[in-house]
């Protein structure tokens, strides 16, 4: 525990700190760019210059310098004030200034410290370099004149993304940032880049002069596009989603979001359901509430409660679910379903969560993953993967074919029968590991797998004191949220053998509708997607940016988002939907405000009336199944276009066409 | 003048062949064994006691250098050598000499420097432009390991030697040692954050030395010949004899080797027949490579030739490198002609260097012409010290230093050719060579 002053002010830090990181303890601002928390120190930028002695007489980079015992750190002093001057002066000559036109324009890095540490003036009088922009595919616009070569883009690619995709071409002032063969950048988590990037260099293409930061309301959110629950800022301007960015939270999503959850929002103004609509002779017409409502309730007449089910969908919040449970609970129903991928998960909470957390599954040291790809399934558990590889040298296993997840993988077959019997080597690892993990993916976690994998428990030892490597990985977030409520019946196999005559649907439309082509349908939902097409009533509901909501992921942690926008048109949150048709047909649901609901749900399950994880007690299962075999199960959709909003999305049609199918982008005529 | 006796680089012209035999009539690979069997802390020892200081740029001490790496190299982390034969500064070809003509002393002196510092392997890292040289090297290495004297038993020491010569890929930047680490290790040649020092986590995170080619093929012959035979040539702390390349407006220019501490004027006198058309025509020197500082005829002249002699001069011994310029030279265009190479090397890493020397070669370019304010001199002043000691790597300082020496000393001259640009003042033509 190095002793230090940082102008004259004592402060302790642990040991391995940083100069920098003891300046901060010492609550003194230090300006940089390249040095990033979540990325290797490149020192390359010098605007964290300070004074340090003993040292040598010259200016010493604080990010990369360890802080020692009775060092005296001066960070105002005139060698300092002249550094930084200088630094910023050499930033700005090559930097074209055009902040009128640049989207980073009012949170850039590079502005805010020129205004604090620059000179005001140029004595600059030669011309300014330029540089032809790169194209790095549908998400990243590049200016790169704009470049000020910090290379958190480049390290972010290595280290975090583990796609190599960015590097720096050249040297000394005609070095260029590149994705080398004007190739689009592939990685699911592109997006980051734009966030690293402190200047305008990389920006959202498809948010190009679209909106100044300064004019956009932040709402805190819960991104539904995977089971991760990542914590988002939703950015909105007179009433439409703008843009999305990561918030912090270091035990879900570091401060990273996935490109689906950055770049789909744009899915919120296409193809939405803005008013109810009720079919006449076999055609959806557009009708009021009340001609929706009664349509349902004369359908409903004489129908017997087992003839009503249920379906929740990929992104239900968890009150939605319960009032749609409430209904058919009203309704004389049972019947309801949200295991839409197959997956035979129940029984106690620790037999669906992902119980190692996200942020420990970087300390395990085997993991086995078994029908899972993490990279298209949920892009955050990946990096926590190769953290874990990197870091901690982990060795990772799959059953189950997959592409490139971007560290050494000892591949164990495609078939699932090679659960019941683990090679040797991999059995080894497992015996010999003190943090071993176990990652099934929820489309997968058949009976027969889910038994072979509890089989594994105690001769593995997944389960000790303080780690429990037993982990299902949920395909969406509402899954776990919906095992927590028990919105859970005979699964959607069984129910498509004895179709009901009367099926709601709540935003579910990745199932293959076919088997209930003479049920009557009832979708409440937000985007015009399969649901829809074969509905015969349609309620128009909320999308997850539009609703206060609910939200446990695959770990089990609940979080809350807030409304950001409302919905459009005669579109209405999905339980308001549900509390109103239940009064039409006569069922008294218990709420009226949403607080009551909530209410509600706390008094029958307290672990969910409050925001983060509820410990689960691990219990031995012996299930009963037959051996597990045939292939696993791949992704039913590709990694962009995984649910309604996403389909809907522009841009992730553009990602789709250029990064999957590899065709050319459309060139745009100049203007 | 030193006598011929006591010149470490015998074959230092080529009269005789390279190869090994005639290394071992020149006394190379005479006795290693011997040598090796003073112990690895005696040589050390021997090599302080010498005064030899790195004869790479920066002169720091070898011996002290050597005596950092650990002790006892703990099991999967080994210790390495390498030695820098990317001599790529402007002036310096001393290098070059030596692996052309005498590599088995260099090849030699792997062994004896890396078992000293208990080193399991050497890497040569030889300039890419070398090429004939980089030929003769792996040659030389060959006849060594043929020989016995390299790798499992070097000599029949017991001890266990590898040397691997890599050809470097043009960038002058791969000469700065941790720069040099990265390009062996395949990555993009750009200088590391110190710390950690190489010493500590050197090439592939290994306790590493690095060190120049003379530095190193000096080590057996001050073994053999003792440290007192060394320390006898120079002034305290500038010990030793060193190779000087001295090129420019000199009669014969030549790479000679001479004592420390020896004057310019005996220096150009003795071997060089005498600055071209006379010491009155000489304008100014650039004592140690392109990157210290030039130093004026008045002060060279009777200058000793040491890092000491010259660091009170404002410059630096540098390679000895030593670039004799006379009064036919366009002082100013010489020293733009640096900074365009330093603004072509620069890694382009840290900010300073990849922006400061770009700058500082545009205003040095219309410096030239007099396409300038009076005012631009200061300000080109103040954007080099902006540079130096800002910087990841010395590259920086090496972009700055001529710079700083060229308005040091001949500001008037800068401020002649402005205003005559402005045509304030009328100043005579004089045609000059631009070279």
């Amino acid at each position: 525990m190095p002793k230090l002053t940082v102008d004259g002010i004592e402060v302790e830090v642990p040991a391995g700190a940083t100069v920098m990181q003891a300046c901060e303890a010492a609550g003194v601002e230090i300006p940089r760019f390249c040095y990033h928390e979540r990325l290797s120190i490149a020192g390359n930028c010098r605007m964290c210059l300070v004074q340090v002695s003993p040292g040598p007489p010259k200016p010493q980079a604080s990010c990369a310098l360890p802080a020692a015992e009775g060092q005296a750190v001066l960070t105002a002093s005139p060698m300092v004030t002249k550094a930084r001057a200088g630094v910023m002066e050499f930033l700005l000559i090559n930097h074209p200034l055009d902040c009128p036109i640049c989207d980073q324009g009012g949170e850039c890095d590079l502005q805010d410290q020129a205004m604090a540490y620059g000179k005001g003036y140029s004595r600059f009088d030669e011309n300014k370099r330029a540089v032809t922009n790169k194209h790095m595919g549908p998400l990243i616009k590049t200016v790169m004149t704009r470049c000020i070569h910090c290379t958190r883009c480049v390290r972010f690619a290595e280290e975090v993304a583990g796609a190599e995709e960015i590097g720096a071409l050249g040297r000394g002032e005609t070095m260029q940032i590149t994705s080398y063969l004007e190739q689009a950048v592939t990685s699911e988590l592109s997006g980051n880049v734009i966030d690293l990037c402190p200047v305008g260099a990389l920006t959202a293409k498809p948010h190009a002069f679209n909106a100044r930061p300064w004019e956009l309301k932040r709402t805190d959110g819960i991104d539904v596009m995977d089971a991760i629950g990542s914590n988002i800022e939703i950015q909105t301007r007179s009433g439409a989603v703008v843009r999305i960015k990561p918030r912090l939270n270091d035990d879900v999503n570091e401060e990273w979001i996935a490109d689906t959850a950055r770049f789909g929002a744009d899915g919120l103004k296409e193809r939405r359901l803005d008013r109810p609509y009720v079919q006449f002779n076999k055609v959806l017409k557009p009708a009021s509430w009340t001609d929706a409502f009664a349509a349902i309730r004369s359908a409903l007449e004489g129908v017997s409660g087992d003839e009503i089910a249920a379906l929740a969908g990929p992104m239900a919040g968890l009150e939605d679910m319960v009032a749609l449970k409430d209904l058919l609970a009203g309704l004389g129903s049972t019947s309801h379903e949200s295991r839409l991928d197959g997956a035979a998960l129940s029984g106690p909470r620790a037999h669906w969560r992902l119980n190692s957390t996200l942020a420990g599954l970087e300390t395990a040291d085997a993991v086995l993953l078994v029908g899972l790809n993490p990279r298209v399934d949920a892009p955050l558990l990946n990096t926590r993967l190769r953290k874990a590889v990197r870091k901690g040298g982990a060795q990772i296993f799959r059953i189950g074919a997959g592409e490139d997840l971007s560290y050494p993988v000892h591949e164990l077959g495609d078939d699932l029968a090679g659960l019941a019997k683990l090679p040797h080597g991999a059995d080894e690892a497992f015996r010999k590991a003190e943090r071993p993990a176990i990652l099934i993916g929820s489309r997968n976690a058949t009976a027969p797998v889910l038994a072979a994998a509890h089989a594994l428990v105690e001769p593995l030892g997944l389960v000790k004191d303080g780690w429990n490597g037993f982990n299902i990985v949920a395909s969406n977030a509402s899954q776990v949220g919906a095992l927590e409520i028990g919105f859970v019946a005979q699964g959607l196999a069984a129910l498509a053998e004895n179709p009901p005559k009367i099926l709601f649907l709540l935003g579910a439309d990745d199932i293959d509708l076919t088997p209930f082509a003479n049920s009557f349908i009832v979708y409440i939902g937000s985007h015009g997607d399969a649901g829809a097409q074969a509905a015969t009533v349609i309620l128009p509901a909320a999308a997850y940016t539009e609703r206060p909501g609910t939200y446990v992921n695959m770990e089990g942690r609940v979080q809350r988002a807030l409304r950001a926008t409302f919905p459009p048109g005669d579109a209405r949150e999905d339980w308001t939907i549900l509390r109103a048709l239940a009064e039409v047909l006569g069922v008294q649901l218990p709420y009226d405000t949403l607080a009551q609901l909530r209410a509600r749900i706390g008094s029958e399950w307290p672990h969910l009336a409050s925001e983060g994880i509820a410990p689960a007690q691990w219990e031995a299962a012996a299930l009963s199944a037959d051996a597990p075999a045939g292939p696993a199960k791949q992704p039913v959709s590709n990694f962009y276009q995984s649910n309604a909003i996403l389909r809907a999305s522009p841009t992730m049609a553009a990602c789709v066409a250029e990064i999957l199918e590899g065709r050319a982008p459309m060139l745009e005529a100049a203007e | 003048m030193l006598a011929d006796s006591d010149r470490i680089f015998t074959n230092l012209y080529g009269f005789q062949p390279w190869g090994i035999d005639a290394a071992m009539q020149r006394g190379d690979w005479v006795e290693t064994k011997a040598l090796m069997a003073m112990g690895q802390d005696a040589i050390i020892d021997a090599i302080k006691a010498s005064g030899l200081r790195g004869r790479g740029g920066a002169g720091f001490p070898t011996g002290m250098k050597w005596s950092f790496m650990p002790k006892e190299p703990k099991p999967g982390r080994p210790s390495f050598l390498v030695i820098n034969a990317d001599e790529s500064e402007p002036g310096s070809c001393k290098d070059r000499e030596i692996i052309r003509h005498d590599p088995h002393k260099l090849v030699e002196g792997a062994l004896i420097a890396g078992y000293a510092m208990r080193a399991r392997a050497a890497y040569i890292y030889i300039r890419g432009e070398y090429i004939r040289e980089a030929e003769t090297l792996f040659a030389a290495v060959a006849q060594a390991y043929e020989k016995g004297f390299l790798g499992l038993n070097a000599c029949g020491s017991g001890y266990d030697f590898d040397v691997f010569v890599h050809r470097g890929a043009g960038a002058y930047i791969c000469g700065e040692e941790t720069a040099m680490l990265e390009s062996l290790e395949g990555k993009k040649g750009q200088p590391r954050l110190k710390p950690p020092f190489p010493a500590g986590a050197g090439l592939y995170g290994c306790p590493t030395t690095v060190n120049n080619v003379e530095s190193i093929a000096v080590g057996p012959t001050i073994l053999r010949r003792g440290a007192e035979w060394f320390a006898s040539f120079g002034r305290p702390n500038n010990l030793g004899t060193k190779l000087f390349q001295i090129s420019g407006h000199v009669n014969r220019p030549c790479v000679v080797e001479e004592a420390m501490s020896i004057s310019f004027r005996d220096l150009i006198e003795t071997h060089c027949g005498g600055i071209r058309g006379g010491w009155d025509n000489l304008l100014a020197v650039i004592p140690g490579g392109s990157s210290v500082p030039l130093v004026p005829a008045h002060e060279i002249a009777d200058a000793p030739m040491d890092f000491d002699g010259l660091k009170e001069l404002k410059s630096g011994l540098g390679t000895a490198a030593v670039i004799v310029m006379d009064k036919s030279t366009d002082i100013v265009r010489a020293i733009a002609r640096l900074s365009y190479f330093y603004k072509h090397e620069s890694c382009g890493q840290c900010t300073p260097c990849r922006e400061g020397t770009g700058w500082m070669w545009r205003v040095m370019q219309r410096l030239v012409t007099g396409d300038a304010e009076p005012h631009e001199i200061d300000l080109l002043l103040e954007v080099t010290t902006q540079v130096e000691g800002h910087t990841i790597c010395a590259l920086g300082d090496a972009a700055a230093w001529p710079i700083q020496g060229l308005i040091r000393h001949f500001r008037p001259e800068i401020e002649k050719r402005i205003a005559k640009r402005q045509g304030f003042v009328a100043v005579p033509h004089t045609a000059m060579a631009a070279e």
